[in-house]
This record gives C-alpha cells, sequence and structure tokens, in this order.
C-alpha cells in the first residue's frame, strides 16, 4: 500500500514548526501536536551554516 | 526619537511579532514601530519606515528586536512593558509543553509523528523538508519564497518516499478530517480534493460541506505544482492515493490553468480511474477536459455542485444561476440601487483571497470595458499605483504588496480595513468582498467587514451597495450562520458563493447602465 494510504487510516499525529497559531488550533482539536522551539541554525549566520554542511559533509 | 530595544538569541515566530508591532503602535505617544526577528527583510523595513539607526547593523536573524519613533523615554518604557506583558500573554495561552528545537529530537520525542506543518522563513525550509522526508514524514509546507529548483528536489525526494509534501506555499490541507493551517472544519464524505489554490479549494470544500455531503482527503499541492519545472509531481502522486483510498468515490482538481503538457500528463492519469474526476483549472480549456471523460467546471461552486451530484449518483449539470429565484434577485438588484446617484459607476472589489479575487474578474469578464487590478486579466489593466483608483477596481489583499510587514489579511483583516478608508470615494456604487472563515483566520472577520461598512457609511454621504459572500462552515469556529447575520446587520448582501455574489454584481453594473471606463 501507497505510504500516503497508510497515513489515511492512521490518527494524524503533528510536529509543527514555526507559526505558533497552527499549534493552538490543533491542540483546540484535540489533535496529537507537538510544538517546535525552531531556531534558525547557526542563528542564521549564512556563513557559519556553510562551515557547519561542511564539517557535515567531512564526517 | 528613534529608540531601540535588543534581546539578543530571543526567537519568536514572525505573525506573533507582525500583530504585536500593530498593538503597540496605537501606543499614545508612539508613532511608527516594529517588533521584529532581524532579518533582513524586517531590517529594510525599519528603514523604510523612517527608523534607521546605527545600532540595526549590529542586528542578527536570531535576535529580538522593538524599534519605535516616541515621544519620551516613558513611552519607550511603556513599549517594552507591552511587548513583554503580550508575548508573555501567548506564551501562557500556549502552555508548557516540551518543545524541542530541532527535527530530530521532536521525531525523538514523537515517535507516533506522520506529519510535519513547515511554516518557518522560506530560505530555511529545504533542509528542515529533507530532514523531514528521510525521517518518513509527510510534510505540508506553508512557507512561501523558496524557490522552484528547491520544490522539485523536495518534491522528487517525496515522491520516491511515496510520501506528501505539499507545498510550498500550501495554506489549506484537510488530512483524515483534521483542517491544516487555513482550512474549514467539513464534514466526513465521500469527496477527496487535490488543489493547487487554497483559497479556491477552501471555498470548493466549504461549499461540499454545505450541499450537505462531504471530503475524504483534501490534499494541498502549493500553487507551483502544475507548472513546466515540477510538472504535477504532487497532483499526479495524490491522484494515486486517492484513486487507491478506498473513502474517495468522487474526485476533485482544482488549478489555475496548468502548463498545456502538465495538463496533459493529469488528464492521461486521469482516464486511467474508474472514479468520476470533477476538474476546475480555473479558466483553462474546458475540451481537453472533457475528452479525458472528466467534468469541466464553470466556477468554484460549479466544481462543488457538480461533485456533490456525482457523490449522490446524480448527472451533475452546469450551474449558472442563483440558489434564489431569479425573479426575486432581480427585486432585490432594483431595490438595492435605489438612491445611487448617476456619477456613481464604479466598482471595489476587496478581496482577501487571490483565487476568489481572479474568479470574480473572469466572471465579469469585458463586459465593463475591463478591471483594473494588481492581479489583472491582461497587462493593460495593471495598477500602476495602487493609492490612486480609477474605473472598476478587484484586488487581492493578500499579494505581497499589501503584506509587507504584516500578517496576511485572512489573519489581520487591518489592511482591508485600510483600504476601505483610501479605496471608496463618491464615484463607487458597488463594493464586492469576501469573508474567509475556518481555521487559521483571524477570530471574526465577518465583524471586522461590518465594522468597516459601519465607519465607512458615517463618514460618507453617498449610499453604496456591499456585496459578500462567506467562505465557510457551521463547523468552523467563527460559524457560516453567525457570520452571515453579523454582515446582514449593516446591510451587507450576503450571497451563498463567490460566483453567486459576482453574479449579483454582474446584474448591479449592468443595471447600473454598462459603465465604459477601457
Amino acid at each position: 500500500m501507497h505510504k500516503i494510504n497508510q497515513l489515511f487510516q492512521k490518527d494524524l499525529k503533528v510536529i509543527n514548526m514555526g507559526l505558533e497559531s497552527f499549534y493552538k488550533d490543533l491542540k483546540e482539536q484535540d489533535v496529537a501536536v507537538i510544538h517546535m522551539n525552531w531556531r534558525p541554525r547557526a542563528g542564521g549566520n549564512p556563513k557559519m551554516i556553510d562551515l557547519l554542511n561542511r564539517l557535515k559533509s567531512n564526517k | 526619537m528613534i529608540q531601540y530595544e535588543i534581546r539578543k538569541n530571543a526567537y519568536y515566530d514572525s505573525v506573533t511579532l507582525m500583530l504585536i508591532s500593530k498593538e503597540i503602535k496605537n501606543i499614545e505617544g508612539v508613532g511608527d514601530a516594529i517588533v521584529g526577528m532581524g532579518t533582513d527583510l524586517n531590517k529594510e523595513l525599519t528603514v523604510n519606515i523612517g527608523l534607521k539607526h546605527t545600532l540595526l547593523d549590529a542586528i542578527s536573524p536570531n535576535d529580538f528586536y522593538i524599534a519605535a519613533e516616541v515621544d519620551s523615554d516613558e513611552s519607550m518604557k511603556e513599549v517594552i512593558e507591552s511587548v513583554e506583558r503580550l508575548l508573555t500573554a501567548k506564551k501562557t495561552a500556549a502552555g508548557s509543553d516540551y518543545r524541542p528545537a530541532t527535527l530530530n529530537s521532536a521525531v525523538e520525542h514523537f515517535k507516533e509523528a506522520n506529519l510535519v506543518i513547515v511554516s518557518i522563513a522560506g530560505q530555511y525550509a529545504e533542509e528542515e523538508v529533507l530532514n523531514a522526508l528521510d525521517h518518513d514524514l509527510n510534510v505540508m509546507l506553508f512557507s512561501d519564497n523558496v524557490s522552484i529548483e528547491a520544490e522539485l528536489r523536495m518534491k522528487q525526494k517525496a515522491v520516491s518516499k511515496e510520501l506528501l509534501m505539499m507545498g510550498p506555499d500550501c495554506g489549506t490541507a484537510i488530512i483524515n478530517g483534521i483542517p491544516l493551517a487555513f482550512a474549514n472544519v467539513v464534514k466526513k464524505g465521500p469527496i477527496g480534493v487535490v488543489g493547487a489554490s487554497g483559497t479556491g479549494t477552501q471555498e470548493v470544500t466549504a461549499l461540499i460541506d454545505q450541499l450537505g455531503s462531504g471530503c475524504s482527503q483534501v490534499i494541498g499541492t502549493g500553487g507551483r505544482d502544475l507548472k513546466s519545472e515540477i510538472g504535477g509531481l504532487m497532483m499526479l502522486q495524490s491522484i494515486d492515493a486517492l484513486i487507491e483510498d478506498p473513502e474517495t468515490k468522487v474526485i476533485v482538481l482544482i488549478s489555475k490553468p496548468p502548463a498545456p503538457e502538465v495538463a496533459e500528463k493529469i488528464l492521461q492519469k486521469v482516464k486511467l480511474t474508474s472514479k468520476p474526476v470533477v476538474v476546475d483549472f480555473i479558466g483553462g480549456n474546458q475540451e481537453t477536459i472533457k475528452n479525458a471523460g472528466a467534468y469541466a467546471c464553470l466556477t468554484l461552486e460549479d466544481t462543488a455542485r457538480k461533485a456533490v451530484a456525482l457523490a449522490n449518483g446524480m448527472e451533475p449539470v452546469d450551474f449558472i444561476g442563483f440558489t434564489e429565484d431569479e425573479s426575486v434577485i432581480d427585486e432585490l438588484v432594483q431595490k438595492s440601487l435605489e438612491g445611487i446617484k448617476p456619477t456613481q459607476t464604479n466598482l471595489r472589489a476587496l478581496y482577501t483571497g487571490g483565487t476568489l479575487a481572479d474568479e470574480a474578474m473572469k466572471l465579469l469578464g469585458n463586459t465593463f470595458g475591463g478591471i483594473y487590478s494588481n492581479i489583472p486579466l491582461s497587462p493593460e489593466y495593471e495598477l500602476q499605483n495602487l493609492n490612486n483608483l480609477k474605473g472598476h477596481v478587484c484586488l487581492d489583499l493578500g499579494e505581497d504588496q499589501f503584506t509587507v510587514g504584516r500578517p496576511h489579511p485572512m489573519i489581520d483583516p487591518s489592511t482591508r480595513t485600510d483600504r476601505f478608508k483610501t479605496d471608496i470615494d463618491e464615484t463607487v456604487a458597488v463594493v464586492l468582498m469576501d469573508v474567509v472563515i475556518g481555521y487559521g483566520s483571524h477570530e471574526n472577520p465577518a465583524l471586522e467587514a461590518a465594522q468597516s461598512v459601519n465607519a465607512l457609511r458615517a463618514s460618507y454621504d453617498e449610499k453604496f451597495v456591499v456585496v459578500a459572500s462567506i467562505t465557510g462552515t457551521e463547523g468552523d469556529p467563527q460559524i457560516l450562520s453567525v457570520s452571515k447575520a453579523t454582515l446582514e446587520q449593516e446591510g451587507i448582501l450576503v450571497l451563498p458563493s463567490n460566483a453567486q455574489a459576482v453574479r449579483f454584481v454582474h446584474k448591479l453594473l449592468t443595471a447600473l447602465g454598462g459603465m465604459k471606463h477601457a
């Protein structure tokens, strides 16, 4: 069975990354959801992100 | 004087901060103000509204800052206190559940998770989405400002893993009966929808509910899915899933006109299923749809009606009229035009939903000599100056030029409230608008719209006709019937769909004497 069709048969369990209002709306509907305290990697500094990516690919 | 407050490494989401920005501008002694994260976009906006300061350069995207034009130190103190209070209020309301900082720790903590909603700044989205797909999670990507190359990479991965990757810029989905982001509470039922247009999908699914039927699944693809570069990857994948889904008896496809070769691919797939397929390629070629054995549609409402007819085992027919008897409608047209002066000839359509605005212009056509817009049907009607309107005008207030530094007007209707003040003049006879309710939307958009109309009527001698439609259901938090009553109390004529509201406006303009503004 297609994986999307497997999703259709399960209860929705959501990770919310970004706007908190989407999390609150789901919570209000009793949907299993967690909200991430997401923030840009390396403080959003493009140079640092590039360095981290290089470290990752050198692993 | 311009004052700043900077907090290093404090992160809040953009909509929360934009709403707070709006509130602190109301404090006495405060001129313009911005509360935001130190992104390039926010910093540029800060300069543009005249709050430039040497401190600005030192702020990074990970820093939270307040910049305000204040008349005294006390006013700034009050600003800071208000922001603190508003942030604390929002935090408390959200509870104190565990909040992982990375997707890996979120998955570790919540192993059963099967879908991620991503609404972070577009430049960070691809990395997070690819990681989510690697974790076998379906994705709804709400963020915009994602390149088409990144979209292709994400969708190719999703297809290879047989997962959903709805978006980017996907605002609407209903999965397993749960509305996600901007979506309505629609009854469960036999109609499966794949939509490349957010408000278009909302209008169709809300009307399906109002017509007594319901939806099995509503999958969003993002607006670019049917462009050549993406090739309809997510629509094709979603059609497969709906064909296989035993709950889905009728399939509905909604999109702006696709690239011809993509339309062909989609329609080839449509030919393969024995399930009836209803297709609304808004304003696109009807013949190719019919040749594929699918049902072509005239409007979003027509799409909903055809799908419901098929779900009920009936033969669908074109719906081009009104729910009410036409003689009642004509009487209403005459009655509402009483007191309109001969010099009042123009239409102002102020939309929060882009597809609804587009549908309005397509239905009004060229009968009235063209409609000026920020999303015009042809380039000669592109509005050059949004602050100097003439002739008939239809605005999509959700477009970028209206949303810099403020949330989408479906979340914060003040964009439309402001346009009401500037865009209605003595030449205007008819005002047309949409009111989109449901999850994601403002808590009471009908009241905001009614108050705008009330304020305008108080400050303005001319009488004018206000026509609206509501995209929503009885199950929505704002409740369709309550929203309708709110508008009607203000003398706003509420039609059952956008198509009918536009047809009503067509009759009004025709009765006013077929203006020529070309």
